[in-house]
């Protein structure tokens, strides 16, 4: 699926039992993390769910690898992987994620306040960008 | 006992909507809302009367600098302390433990000495004393808890050793809710020669708290539990103790004379309020006591635990849900996990019908992993908690079950 198919179908959700719906689905479908990267060192600090995130650099271009414990937290993962997913850093830093989370009506989760991870997880993204630039 | 739906017209948050639903707000423990009157009181003094305190001999000055040791006076009373003097402002009862470590704490305390915790602490209650032992090298214990959640004296008596110095619990737990036998183990303290200091964050809210009747060396808590503003906390200490201990933080409105070369400084309680303090806060947590205390603390404890049955008679027994901390002796706060279901997941849900819960440690992390779990959702009770609010709670969990499961 790409970014554009995921907002054309979040723009037919419009009332929020169904968004989380759809991020459940998209949770069970993101691939679990291999149980060996499930340690303190790939997890996400200051999260009210356990978050790991696992930077992978190859031809210039970062794939991560993301999971988290809780379901609705892995639907969110999974589409913050696919707007990150094999860029180059130069490109990461350009991507307005608040502005695509606003499109998926999803923006609350990006809030600082909301300690889901999904905000950790970004700057965790944006600063693995920054260090191979 | 009183008219809860009248006393919710003094919160006006609980009358507004939250995600287009009635508000539910189960996270008192957390922090507690403001009654009008405190905010009003507030609002009046930034408006009319505000000047530093301590200060100046002008009007405003000394008019404010009356108020705000009324407010400690107002504290004194309300816990029954033999002086206000006793009655150090501090930010919250983080700040109050810490001061205790650190000032008597690295007085009296020598390496191999034992300060003794319950399992039930919160961080506030427990990173301070690790601290210490990291600095000094006293040692940290800690007595355990029973599975339900229950005080267990036998643990506690066989935890109490001639190195004990200092005994620091939690008079109500944040997580499990159990309520610990105050009285009869500051005297067991006491009698092997230790002091006790009582974490109250919790249990000042719900029960009526006389420090001379539990006969507590220090006492701990933060005004925005007990429904007054942030910013301000409360540390009593039994006068002797307090006038042995060093400052805690030095400058401003602690010192008696100063020279270049030497400093002397006040008695308590202003040697441990170095700088301005939080003036308007300490006022409005006056106020908020008055509050809790014209309503009656008999009152609120009889209301909170009509509500603590009612909420054993629906939650108890309900499958999938099980209850963390079931001890007998439990105020108003109820941890719970849903089988299946990520507390994170949960409060999504729950939030979106409008239901106010805690996720998360609770800044518990060892008590949450000794009961067995990760993390837990938590419901809590205030004075302005109604049936209604506990009945809204399983609806929801049913619907979040219906989603996820
Ligand atoms: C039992 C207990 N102790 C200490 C604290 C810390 O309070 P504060 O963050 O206001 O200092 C809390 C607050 O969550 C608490 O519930």
């Amino acid at each position: 699926m790409t970014l554009e198919e995921l907002i054309e179908n979040f723009s037919y959700l419009d009332n929020w039992e169904d968004r989380y719906s759809y991020l459940i689905d998209l949770g069970n479908n993101l691939e679990n993390l291999p149980e060996e990267y499930k340690t303190p060192e790939w997890k996400v600090q200051g999260c009210q769910s356990q978050v790991w995130l696992v930077p992978q650099f190859q031809d210039g271009k970062l794939h991560f690898l993301g999971d988290s414990d809780a379901i609705l937290v892995r639907g969110l993962i999974s589409i913050v992987l696919m707007i990150y997913n094999d860029k180059s850093p130069s490109e990461i830093k350009n991507i307005a994620i608040e502005d695509i989370f606003a499109k998926l009506g999803l923006e609350e989760n990006l809030s600082p306040s909301r300690r889901n991870g999904l905000m950790s997880m970004v700057s965790k993204i944006k600063f693995y960008a920054e260090q191979s630039m | 006992m009183y008219n809860v739906y009248e006393i919710r017209k003094d919160f006006p948050v609980l009358s507004e909507l939250v995600n287009n639903k009635p508000n539910v707000f189960l996270d008192s423990a957390a922090s507690a809302q403001k009654p009008l009157s405190v905010i009003n009181c507030m609002q009046e003094i930034y408006n009319h009367h505000y000047a530093n305190v301590h200060r100046g001999i002008y009007h405003l000055s000394e008019d404010i600098t009356a108020s705000y040791e009324e407010a400690r006076e107002i504290v004194k009373n309300f816990i029954n302390a033999a002086s206000s003097d006793e009655v150090i402002f501090t930010r919250n009862a983080t700040e109050s433990i810490n001061l205790v470590a650190a000032t008597w704490g690295r007085k009296f305390l020598r390496a191999g000495d034992e300060v003794l915790i319950s399992q039930a602490e919160h961080h506030a209650n427990l990173v301070p004393w690790q601290m210490l032992r990291d600095e000094i090298g006293i040692s940290l214990k800690v007595f355990p808890i029973a599975d339900d959640g229950s005080y267990l004296e036998e643990e506690y008596l066989k935890y109490l050793t001639p190195r004990t110095k200092l005994v620091a619990v939690t008079g109500m737990s944040n997580v499990l809710g159990t309520i610990f036998p105050l009285k009869k183990m500051a005297k067991q303290a006491h009698q092997n020669g230790a002091l006790f200091l009582v974490d109250a964050c919790q249990y000042i809210v719900h029960n009526k708290t006389d420090v001379q009747d539990i006969d507590c060396d220090f006492l701990a808590f933060s005004g925005h539990k007990t429904y007054g503003p942030t910013g301000i906390g409360v540390l009593y200490g039994k006068y002797k103790i307090l006038d042995s201990m060093p400052p805690y933080q030095t400058g401003g409105d602690m010192v008696d004379t100063v020279t270049y070369e030497k400093t002397t400084f006040m008695p308590s309680p202003a040697r441990f309020e170095a700088g301005t303090p939080a003036i308007v806060q300490a006022i409005g947590l006056g106020e908020a006591l008055k509050y809790m205390k014209n309503l009656g603390m008999e009152n609120i404890k009889a209301h909170e635990d009509e509500l603590v049955s009612y909420a054993k008679s629906k939650w108890e027994n309900v499958k999938g849900l099980t209850l963390v901390g079931t001890a007998p002796d439990k105020g108003g706060v109820f941890s719970f996990v849903v089988d299946g279901i990520h507390p994170s997941d949960l409060a999504f849900v729950l939030d979106k019908e409008g239901i106010s819960v805690r996720t998360g440690h609770h800044c518990a992390a060892p008590l949450v992993h000794r009961m067995g779990y990760e993390t837990v959702a938590r419901a809590s009770f205030g004075l302005y908690t109604t049936r209604g609010d506990i009945d809204a709670l399983l609806p929801a969990i049913r619907k979040a079950q219906k989603m996820f499961l």
